[in-house]
């Protein structure tokens, strides 16, 4: 059961997507200009879910152990951004970011840092271009570069139960000439979700309003 | 004399990328990087530098705290801090300080602009 103060209804639901595919879009045209290959996401799925449900959603989907890059966000909503890729696609990645000028040595000696840098500019712009649709200010920790299975990448926190409930955000994205793929995933808790609400409908009555 | 850039960022890929967006476009230029606010400061201590690129995400002190010390030292640099973190806020924090603010990633478009615009006015305040 999901508590009425953080169901979102269906105008919020689809102003929650459109501001996360605009930010996505910013995000994959940060990559797009960074690896110079078109890059093409799905619509982003909505859903509020139990922690664990969340862990499992990706983890379902993929046999193989995954990379992730993970930023926390705080204001007045907070959460984590994940960009998650199968483990497997992580030189390509780092080989396609860094120009195909490097040396296989030269390119497992700066995978860790080329995924945290890569991973910092999607984020970042993503995250950035949602805060300033809804007008507010966030500030992202420094990213960190995860490896293990979906459990591991969601991993739950001490204070917070694993079914507590979150709103899980995720995109799917893919660089079709590299044989790149991988998620934009965001998660978000419970009190977060509540000013998250609110704010979509200051954002609702700016666009109905035709303020701008 | 040539114009000496100092490229700060604490990721060694953005350093790469943003020297060679600058390499593109001022080949006589040269450049200096630094990983941290820290060694930029000594950096900056021990050399000329004609104007700054700082990164605003990173450990420890963030780029517009450092851009603020090299105002202090050095009212007339051009400084432009580049980040992903397009939010107004900080956009508006680096205006205040007086540095250009540059999208991250770092192209040559995108950082044509600030270099053309520090060029003039290396030019001017030289003559």
């Amino acid at each position: 059961m999901i508590p009425e103060s953080v169901s979102l209804g269906e105008l919020e639901r689809d102003a929650l997507t459109e501001i996360v595919n605009i930010g996505v879009s910013r995000a994959a045209s940060s990559l797009r200009k960074m690896i110079g290959d078109h890059v093409t996401l799905s619509v982003p799925s909505i859903d509020v879910v139990s922690q664990r449900r969340a862990a499992r959603l990706i983890s379902e989907r993929e046999v193989t152990e995954l990379v992730a890059v993970r930023q926390g966000f705080s204001g007045p909503f907070s959460g984590r951004a994940l960009l998650i890729f199968p483990e497997t696609n992580s030189l390509e990645l780092v080989r396609a970011v860094t120009g195909g000028e490097l040396s296989a040595a030269e390119v497992l000696e700066i995978e860790h840092e080329a995924l945290a840098e890569t991973g910092n500019v999607i984020l970042n712009s993503c995250l950035a271009t949602m805060a300033n649709m809804l007008k507010r200010s966030l500030s992202m920790t420094i990213p960190e570069v995860l490896r293990g299975s979906g459990a591991t990448l969601f991993e739950i926190d001490d204070d917070m139960p694993a079914d507590g409930l979150v709103l899980f955000l995720y995109i799917d994205f893919a660089v079709r000439k590299r044989d790149i793929r991988g998620y934009i995933a965001m998660i978000m808790d419970l009190p977060s979700l509540e000013t998250l609400k609110s704010l979509l409908d200051e954002f609702i009555e700016r666009v109905v309003n035709d303020d701008a | 004399m040539p114009i000496n850039v100092l490229i700060v960022d604490d990721s060694k890929l953005a350093r790469i990328v943003a020297g060679k967006a600058l390499a593109r476009l001022q080949p006589s230029w040269t450049k200096a990087e630094a990983g941290s606010a820290a060694e930029a400061m000594e950096l900056f201590g021990r050399l000329h530098f004609d104007l700054a690129l700082i990164d605003f995400n990173m450990t420890e002190k963030d780029g517009l705290q450092l851009a603020a010390e090299f105002r202090a030292l050095r009212p007339e640099m051009p400084i432009a801090i580049i980040t992903a973190n397009i939010q107004d806020e900080i956009i508006a924090r680096a205006r205040e300080i007086g540095a250009t603010f540059v999208a991250k990633p770092v192209t040559a478009d995108g950082i044509e602009g600030f270099l053309s615009g520090a060029a003039l006015r290396l030019r001017t305040s030289r003559t």
